[in-house]
């Protein structure tokens, strides 16, 4: 084989190579607001943050528009083996802690008007939210470092119960009324939230509940994976707020909760009416790429790292981001997670885009779909209805 | 003592070693391990799934 041929393979598989390091850019951003006041005098530009995710990334999604091509299946394994990728969300978690740092220090001087406080509150939660989607990548690898970079890059966002919920409840349930963090057709992103944010708090627990039992020891034994995230929530907030004072805990605690909102509206928009149906031997059917909406929106999955490819992320969750695939099978959403989370937080809006394609996704039988309990009779009927209609 | 795989992420479980955080002590037989438990490593394979690994 030629080396021209080889490098184009390369090539192919690599495409988004230095684009990665986007990833860590985004964790800057916060400092990017705070700048552009500071250069203007104007403290709106605090807000540069939010409108970069709910305005920017949509807008550059739909001008950059779509990538469905996948590795060649030959170049896999050497793509999943450079480390310069995993290199790529190392990188973040620096960045995120010294943004973290200067957020607390900024908050604790006192000096910042309601107008910047309120907008870098707001910007840090962004960020906290994205490190979700870091620590998400790194908590499902093997290697011990990435498992544990994954738990420190959520003690910012208070949320360190979800590497456990994530990869032994979520993954394991997903598409299934027992998954928490799996959105039924009909249900709004407001019932959904405490759905989810509980219901996976209880997971977590129960599901470090029963290893730590069946090794003889009780759940609130310091092995206790959940207990041990939260500990390093509890050492990072108390050591910001010795540092910089009282002020800094309703910041911490209040970007904490924007981070974890957005993560779990992600949730929302990712199994969204889908469903597995249990086998003859009574277990679930194993997750297909219909069980997952997917996106192939360039400038999204690069923030993301392929967090849109999701269908082949949950056939295979320990497979690196930079090898994951599109498959022509698995249902697309319109946009890109940044425009879906516009959507979802108008429910009207995001059941006259979505609900239809939930139902083309079923081809008219509902029967299939994963309703809402509460609105199961009125989506079939009304779907039959205009089914038998057309 | 035996061995059996993952097919999904390659975990191997092996009797003689267990598997001792998840609360399966070195020498726990496979027939001990309960149906619903899940593959440590990528939970989207449980023990009904795992294939015996040849005798080394």
């Amino acid at each position: 084989m030629s080396a021209t041929m080889d490098n184009n393979r390369a090539a192919a598989a690599g495409g988004k190579r230095y684009l990665w390091l986007w990833g860590a850019v985004v964790a800057l951003l916060p400092v990017i607001g705070g700048t552009l006041a500071w250069l203007t005098g104007w403290d709106a530009m605090w807000f540069f943050a939010p409108v970069f995710l709910y305005v920017i990334v949509p807008a550059a999604d739909y001008i950059v528009g779509e990538d469905s091509s996948n590795p060649d299946e030959s170049a896999v394994q050497a793509l999943e083996q450079d480390r310069f990728y995993r290199w790529c969300t190392y990188a973040f978690i620096p960045v995120q802690y010294a943004v973290v740092v200067w957020g607390a220090w900024l908050v604790g001087g006192g000096t910042l008007s309601w107008v910047a406080l309120i907008g870098l509150t707001w910007s840090m939660g962004i960020l906290s939210g994205v490190a979700i989607n870091t620590a998400h990548e790194l908590g499902h690898k093997k290697p011990t470092i990435e498992k544990w970079l994954a738990r420190i890059a959520l003690a910012p966002v208070a949320y360190g119960h979800f590497y456990v919920e994530h990869n032994k409840g979520h993954h394991r349930r997903v598409a299934t009324p027992e998954d928490p963090a799996s959105a039924r057709m009909g249900e709004t992103l407001y019932q959904f939230m405490p759905r989810t944010v509980l219901g996976s708090l209880a997971s977590a627990w129960e599901i470090e509940k029963t290893r730590l039992a069946r090794q003889g020891k009780s759940v609130w034994h310091p092995e206790n994976e959940n207990l041990q995230s939260w500990s390093m929530t509890v050492l990072l907030f108390g050591a910001l707020t010795a540092a910089f004072g009282w002020a800094v805990l309703p910041f911490l605690l209040i970007q904490a909760a924007i981070g974890a909102s957005l993560l779990e509206t992600v949730n929302y928009i990712e199994h969204y009416g889908l469903l597995r149906h249990k086998t003859a031997e009574g277990r679930y059917e194993r997750c297909q790429p219909r069980h997952s909406w997917n996106n192939n929106h360039i400038v999204t999955n690069v923030l993301l790292y392929h967090l849109q490819r999701h269908s082949d992320h949950h056939a295979h969750p320990t497979r690196r981001y930079q090898a994951l695939r599109h498959f022509e099978e698995a249902p697309q959403l319109p946009t890109g997670y940044a425009g879906m989370i516009v959507l979802a937080a108008i429910p009207p809006l995001w059941f006259r885009v979505m609900d239809p394609k939930v139902v083309a996704h079923h081809e008219g039988d509902l029967r299939q779909a994963h309703l809402h309990p509460a609105k199961a009779d009125s989506l079939l009927d009304r779907y039959t209805a205009s089914a038998a209609a057309t | 003592m035996a061995r059996y795989r993952c097919e999904e992420c390659g975990y191997v479980y092996d009797e003689q070693a267990g598997c001792v955080s998840e609360g399966f002590p070195a020498g726990t037989h496979w027939a001990d391990i309960p149906d619903d438990w899940p593959c440590p490593d990528c939970a989207v394979r449980e023990k009904p799934d795992f294939i015996q690994v040849e005798s080394r």
